[in-house]
Formats: structure tokens, sequence, C-alpha cells
């Protein structure tokens, strides 16, 4: 990855793009403007695509959105200074055109496109970029995105330079400090200066408003929203992007979303040819779907494994200060590396692939998936299923069988129960099939499936469980991603969250490792430092991985320039170039 | 045909599926938990009589076209295969018919883990029966005291037991459920279950029956004869016993009946809630709730006959109770 993007091209093309089509408004102010040129196959303007979604937005509000419905509209209304691509993987510039990174790592300097507006004609400028920073890290508003903004324990300082340049400074060097801004919406500060500074801004965009009340750089903006059944975008005449034959994007006059609570009923509507895209669904329903897809005028899509792991893992926290005897006995067979070794070793990682996913996934050994290109360790070892092998670890470690029951060396039976979540169906058969593997080992288990909240509350803080099956989907591909995760102090550390110093020898390389490559700006180098986690991962077995499931997707062909990819949204990233014919 | 004809046929069919449900491990060729990882949802094996050449054999057998050569298997029967427990008892290994390895015989086809859903059928009625009737049965009872005193007392006792009944339709159980999950410990074995779904669904059931019943009871003391007996000196407890509550068989009947295929679903609501049978253990709500997956409904029709076959055995169960209803009311008068 290189350090310094430019993007030249646009500003050749501005004046070309500036004559076609754009309202009189926009063009006075586009005429110098910095466009970005998309490559692609040029499309048709006009037209509507019409995608569900599990349910209706809770808010509109980028900076407040948690939930995955409300984020997928956001999207396409508010823009990024760097982005993400899909595609590649790799960042791109978006709202700034360039950007310098100072010797040390810790100074980014950006260039913003000049000349852009609004959805609502409103110019936009290094004030807005400074003002949407002031409001992500501001405490009192507790954005999602603040943790991620808080590097080297001090959040980003940001400095308007002049009209068109900011300057953002970190306390530490940051290797993925250009994904940082990716999914970071830039906030019109004309419209929600006043309702930040007045203490209102919990409250501001939410849907009970007016649609001209709102306004983005996304390649649409808010037409109507009527609750219970669906929001409309309309096509932003302001966007700031073109395709290769200077026609302004984005193509599409408008997207609708309709709410459709379940993934059934989404297959159904988007069967029946109500709906133009569709993704996030299972193996199972992408059968049904294929039988038809020859007559239906839609396609299907199989992107391969994504950035979801899907694991095994037992309590390993520090139970002291717990009232909870029985647990803290079984850790001493769930702290013995042997007794997960046999345990991994007995899993039939193929027979879950083919049963749960229908063969649409992948076995993994460790944390990274083969979707993952760029981080993906390609030497960790793929050991077949055998209940011998784990036979023997279990011997080697002083356990026995009694009537064909496995025994602990103290005489105590093994038994334990997995705790899923009961709205996850494939994580629930996942959990049943571990059940009948290891009773070919003489060990009883008990599957429970929870309401995901109780589950998680007792992984997270109750600490009340013994075994769980879980899933992570890593926001992007780069392991800064996963700190959380990996860090023994981190909340995401499942086995044991939170640590106030690592409890292990290996936790403690895992840390170090985990900071350094933080740190580490040559790509080379990381990937190295992140090759040795996933070793870690794969030889110490806190989580054992079982299985990545492919991406699915699906379009009715009347749509042109789809093109999905595994992170997401895995469908509509690049809607700014999808057309209808 | 008589109501008399028409209790004793009813009362013959539910003996007879009692019984096959009772020797599930003999009538089923398979163990509930075991799985053939090849044969996920296979459809239901066709036996055959006739071969190719169209000869007619005594014995059924089965073709295994799934392999590279198609193998025949033969219908054996008493053989000897997976372990199991007559009535959770004795211990016995022989069942009814099976097949060679590796060949399989799914009557019902298979489920997602290439489960014999036949056996699964079998076994599942054992809990689900069960449970179904035992806390039918509580519902009922309490349902008849509380609405037996509540009609024939009147007065303040109404009110209280029946403002306290409205309370107990009222609460949010699905609140209430997820704080007893989240009482239990995780561990809960197969007896401890059972209690707990036969005390969940009797105890949450038992407002309804005991409101009907207080409606007839009501009726019933005011009618002639117990007025009379009243007259006559009877106690309360003589006229409760005697004269009011024979009125209330019919009400209770129905609602016996009606309640058990309820609680046969509900089941469907507590596994999800960790409450209910878990895995592999079968069900029949557990059975059931697999047809509410599309992919399921549109795919693999052999999933609805657990669904299909349940449908007579309720109907048997209402003719019964009908039956005896009408039966009821020819004596009374």
């Amino acid at each position: 990855m290189g350090r310094t993007h430019i993007w030249a091209k646009c500003a050749a093309l501005g004046l070309a793009v500036a004559c076609l089509g754009a309202p009189t408004k926009a063009r006075a102010g586009q005429a110098s403007d910095d466009r970005m040129v998309l490559e692609g196959v040029p499309g048709h303007a006009g037209g509507r695509l019409v995608v569900a979604l599990r349910s209706e937005p809770k808010t509109l509000n980028p900076v407040l959105a948690v939930d995955e419905p409300s984020r997928e509209v956001i999207r396409c209304l508010s823009a990024d200074l760097i982005h993400i691509n899909r595609a590649s993987l790799k960042t791109e510039p978006a709202l700034a055109k360039s950007w310098n990174v100072s010797r040390d790592g810790r100074q980014y300097t950006l260039q913003l496109r000049r000349g852009l507006r609004f959805s609502d004609g409103a110019p936009f400028d290094a004030d807005d970029v400074v003002f949407s920073f002031q409001v992500y890290l501001d405490e009192k508003i507790d954005s999602t995105q603040r943790d991620l903004l808080v590097v080297g324990g001090k959040p980003i300082t940001v400095v308007k330079v002049d009209q068109y340049t900011v300057r953002f400074e970190m306390a530490q060097p940051y290797a993925a400090a250009g994904r940082l801004f990716d999914g970071v919406a830039i906030l019109p500060r004309h419209l929600l200066e006043a309702s930040y500074k007045g203490g209102g801004f919990s409250e501001a965009w939410n849907l009970s408003m007016a649609a001209n009340q709102f306004a983005g750089l996304g390649p649409f903006r808010l037409k109507e929203y009527v609750p219970g059944q669906q929001v409309t975008l309309e096509r932003n005449p302001y966007y700031w992007k073109a395709d290769r034959a200077g026609n302004p994007l984005p193509y599409l006059g408008e997207v609708m979303f309709l709410f459709v609570p379940s993934e059934d009923a989404q297959v159904i509507r988007f069967q029946a040819g109500d709906t133009d895209a569709l993704s996030r669904f299972s193996s199972e329903n992408f059968a049904v779907l294929q039988k038809q897809q020859g007559t239906k005028g839609y396609h299907l899509d199989d992107l391969g494994p994504g950035l979801e792991y899907n694991f095994l893992f037992f309590n390993l926290n520090d139970l002291g200060a717990k009232n909870l005897p029985e647990i803290a006995k079984k850790q001493s067979w769930f702290q013995d590396l042997r007794f997960r070794q046999a345990v991994s070793a007995a899993i039939d990682r193929d027979g879950i692939v083919r049963l749960v996913y229908g063969g649409r996934a992948t076995a993994i050994w460790d944390q990274v998936t083969p979707g993952n290109k760029l981080w993906v360790d390609d030497k960790i070892a793929h050991p077949k299923r055998s209940v011998e092998r784990a036979r023997e670890l279990l011997q080697s470690a002083g356990y026995s069988w009694k009537n064909g029951a496995l025994v602990d060396p103290r005489g105590k039976a093994v038994e334990f129960s997995i705790l899923t979540s009961a709205s996850n169906a494939q994580r629930t058969k996942i959990a049943t099939i571990i059940q009948d593997d290891l009773s070919q080992l003489g060990i009883t288990v008990q599957v429970v499936p929870l309401d995901f909240h109780a589950m998680v509350d007792r992984l997270q803080s109750s600490y009340n469980y013994e075994a769980a099956v879980m899933g992570l989907v890593s926001g992007d591909a780069d392991p800064t991603s996963e700190m959380n995760v990996w860090l023994s102090n981190g909340e995401t550390h499942l086995w044991h969250p939170n640590q106030a110093k690592p409890a292990t020898p290996w936790e403690s390389e895992m840390d170090g490792l985990m900071e350094k490559q933080l740190v580490t700006l040559d790509y080379a180098k990381r990937k190295q430092l992140y090759d040795r986690v996933q070793e870690i991962v794969a030889e110490e077995l806190p989580v054992i991985c079982l299985v990545s499931p492919n991406i699915l997707v699906g379009a009715a062909n009347r749509v042109g320039n789809f093109r999905p990819a595994i992170l997401v949204p895995y469908a509509l990233w690049n809607i700014d170039q999808l057309y209808v014919q | 045909m008589t109501h008399r004809q028409k209790l004793v046929g009813a009362l013959v069919l539910l003996a007879a599926f009692q019984f096959l449900i009772l020797f599930a491990g003999f009538f089923a060729p398979y163990g509930f938990a075991a799985q053939d990882r090849e044969q996920p949802f296979a459809a239901p094996t066709t036996v055959h009589f006739w071969d190719t050449q169209g000869h007619f054999h005594l014995r059924p057998f089965i073709v295994d076209s799934e392999s590279s050569e198609a193998r025949v298997y033969p219908v054996r029967f008493f053989v000897s295969g997976t372990p199991y427990k007559i009535a959770g008892i004795i211990p016995a290994q022989v069942h009814l018919f099976g097949v060679e390895q590796p060949g399989r015989i799914f009557l019902m086809g298979s489920d997602a883990y290439g489960r014999d859903q036949f056996s699964r059928f079998l076994f599942g009625g054992q809990s689900s029966m069960l449970a179904g009737l035992i806390a039918a049965l509580l519902s009922v009872s309490i349902g008849i005291l509380v609405g037996g005193i509540a009609g024939y007392y009147g007065g303040w006792v109404d009110e209280l037991l029946m403002r306290g009944g409205e309370l107990f339709l009222a609460l949010p159980w699905l609140y209430l459920l997820f704080a007893v999950r989240a009482a239990l410990p995780l561990h809960i074995s197969q007896w401890e279950v059972f209690l707990l779904l036969v005390s969940v669904m009797g105890l949450i059931g038992w407002a309804r029956p005991a409101r009907l019943i207080r409606g007839v009871v009501l009726s019933a003391k005011q009618r002639n004869f117990v007025v009379a007996a009243r007259g006559f000196g009877a106690s309360d407890a003589y006229l409760l016993r005697r004269h009011v509550l024979p009125q209330t068989y019919g009400v209770l009947l129905t609602q016996m009946t009606l309640l058990i295929p309820q609680y046969v679903l509900a089941e469907v609501t507590l596994t999800f809630l960790g409450l209910g049978v878990g895995e592999p253990l079968p069900s029949w709500g557990t059975q059931l709730a697999s047809l509410q997956q599309f992919y399921v409904l549109s795919s693999y029709w052999w999933m609805f006959l657990p669904a299909l076959l349940l449908i007579p055995l309720f109907l048997v169960f209402y003719a019964a109770a009908d039956a005896l209803q009408e039966i009821h009311k020819t004596v009374a008068l």
C-alpha cells in the first residue's frame, strides 16, 4: 500500500462532467470541482432499485446509528474522507482527493475535493470535517466510532489548515490509519451545529423529521419515509462522482428500502421479483433460489468465504470472585491444552460444512479465513479429523474411560454444556454436531440455546457458562479491526475478557504482537507479526476455529454493474454505479 | 355408530398409538440421535415388493441408488441394533425391522443431520405426549379447584380468585420465562426438563379453564334440583361433588383435548427459550418447529410427515372427548 495517493485524473474531466445534465445551481459550483471518476461499464440513468431491510432503521444520524438497517440506509446518504474499496479491500480517495503521511507516521494531511456540495446544495469544506470529528469524538455523544478514533489512548486531533486541507494527529503511529476514515460519515455543519450546541443532538435526524432537514454527501438523499413500510431515497444531483464517459453518478433515480422482517420473507419477495438484490441469507435458501435461477430473471453469486469465523471456546476466566464452584472445577479440563487439542481433533469440520452450510462454507483452523487474501497465513496446518489422535491426547493427559464415558485423572466424568444463540440456527446446528462428535470420545455435552442477550450476559459479565459456539465478523480485512479480540484486556477477548495483565505467556506474546503490528507501517513486517498471532491461535486453541460461511448474494438480472464483495455491505457497496436496464 | 362404539374405537386407536410410543425403541429402526452425515434431508426410502423383472418377493427390500452401483438391501425383521430401554427400564436391543449396514431405511426421510425421522417421531412422542397429558391434567385440576370454589361461593371469594386469574392471563410470560431460565443452572437433566415443561405449561394454562368452569358452576348451582338438594340440608361438599361438578365434565373434557395439542406446540417456544427438550432428544415440538423455515417447507415435503401424523392423532382425541361428552349427556338426562 503506497503512502501517498494522488487523484489527478478527475480535475481534467471536471469541465466535461459539469455540462451533463446537472441542475443549474450545481453547475456554477462544479465548474472547477474535483470530481472522482469511476471505472466500470457506463450505465443508464434513471429507474428504481428496490431492496429489503430486516427492520426499520432506527435513525438516520450516522453518529448514533448502531443497528445494521440504519447503517445500510446511511451508507447511501453519506460519504467518508478515505474509503475502503470493497473489491480490492484497499483504501482509496473519497472526499479527500489525496493525503500525505508524515515520516513518523503520526500526522495525516488530507486534501479535500473542492467545489463539492451537500445534497441540499450547501458547499462542503474543512469546517464540516472538523465539526464532524468534534461530534464523533465527543464523549457525551457516545458514538460507537469513537473507540476507533482513539489511538494510543488519546483521541485523534483534527486541525483545519485551510479551507480544503485538514490535518489529523495521532498519539502514536498507526498502521491502518487510512482505514480509520472508512464509514466515518461527514456531517453538514450548517444543519447540525445548532442541535449539537443546543444539546439536542441525540434527537437530531431521527426518522420523524422532514426530508429537507437532512443532507449528506452520499449518492442519494432522503425522499420519503413511510413508517412500517419503506424508506425511499432519490438521486443526489450534487454527487461528486462520474463515470469514465463523464456522466454524473449515481445512475439510479431512486432507491427504495422495504421493511421485510424475516430472512424467509425476504427470500420469497426476491424470488417473486419484488426486490432487486439480496444478501445475508442462508445456504439452504440459496439452494431453494438456485432451482429457479434460470427462469425467474435473477442470478445468484457465491463469493466464497467471507470474514466471518465461527468457533468453539471454553470458559478460561478467572472465577475467583464469582461463586461458580462447579464451573471452576471443570476449568482444570478447559485449561489443559491437550484437552482442547483433543476436542479440536475430534470435531468433524467437513461435516459442519456439509450439514450446516450445504457445502457453502470453508473449514478453518485459525481466525483468518481464506477470503482474507491479504492476511491469511498459508502455513497453518489443516489436520484431518481424527478421533484416535484425540483419544491419544486425552490418554497422555491422564484421562481414561469407564464404561465408555471419559473420566478425568481425579475420576470425575467429563461433561459440559455448550451455549449458543437460539436465534442463530446455524450455530445451534454446529453445537449439535460437536455434541455428537464428542460423544465418540465419551464426553457428554448438552447444547443450551439461549436468547442472544441472555447468552451475551453470561459470556461477558456473569461468566456463568462452560463453553460456547460463537461467530465474529471482522468489520475490515485489516487486523486492527480485531484488536479487541486478541488483546488480553480486550472486551471481545471472549474466553477471558478484560484481563488486568495477561494470564498466560502466550497471551502476553499475542498482546506484544498485536500492539507491534498496530504501529508498524510496513505491510510485510505486519504480516509476519499477524501470522504469528494466527499460529498462536492454532497452537494454543483459545478459540477452536471451525468454519467460515460463504458470502451469498443475489440480484435481478436487470441490475447492471452488480459487483458484490466479501466486506459489509456485501451487495450494495457500489450503489452509486448500479443501474437498471 | 353409537357414542359408546365411537368411544371404544377412539380409545383402541389411542391405546395402539400409545403402545407404539411406549415401545418406541422396538418399533424404531435406529436410535433417536444416530446421525448419518452423508444423508442429510434424505427422502423417504421406498420399500419394494416387486423387483425390476416384475417378480414378487414376500420379503420387502430397499434399493440404495445413491452409491455408484445400486445395491439391494432386504428388510430384515427382529434384528439386533442400537441398545435401548423398554419404557425406560428394561434394556433391549431387538428392533422390529432394519436393513444391513451401510444401507439405511428412512421410512419418513431424514432430517438436517441425517437422523431417521420415523425413529425420532416415535421417541419424540414419549416426552411430548406425556408432558402434554400431565400438563393438561395439571391445568384442568387447578382450573376446577379455583373455578369451582369461585363459582360456588361467589362474592368476594369469586372476585379474588377470578381477578387473580386475570392477572395470570395478563402476565408477560415471555419475560418471566427468561427470568426462570436465567435463574436455572445451565445443566438440566432430562427429568428436570420434563418436570419443568410440565409445571410451566400446567401453571400458565389454568386460568382459562378456571373461568369456564366458574361459569358452568354458577349456572349449575341455580338449577332447581341443586336448590332442592340444598333445601333438604345437603352439605356444600356433597352438593359440589354430587350435583355441581358433574355438570362441568363436558367443559373439562373439551378443555383437556384442546390443551394437549396446544402444549405440544408450546414446547417449541419453550425450547427456543432454552427451557424445552434439548438436542439431541427428540420431541414433536422440535420436529414441527423445523417447518417454520422456508427452505424446509419448499424443498423437503417429508418434513411435513410428523405434522400430518399428528392431525389424525389429535382428531382421535377430539372424537374420544366428543363421545364421552355425548354419553355423559345421555346418562345425565
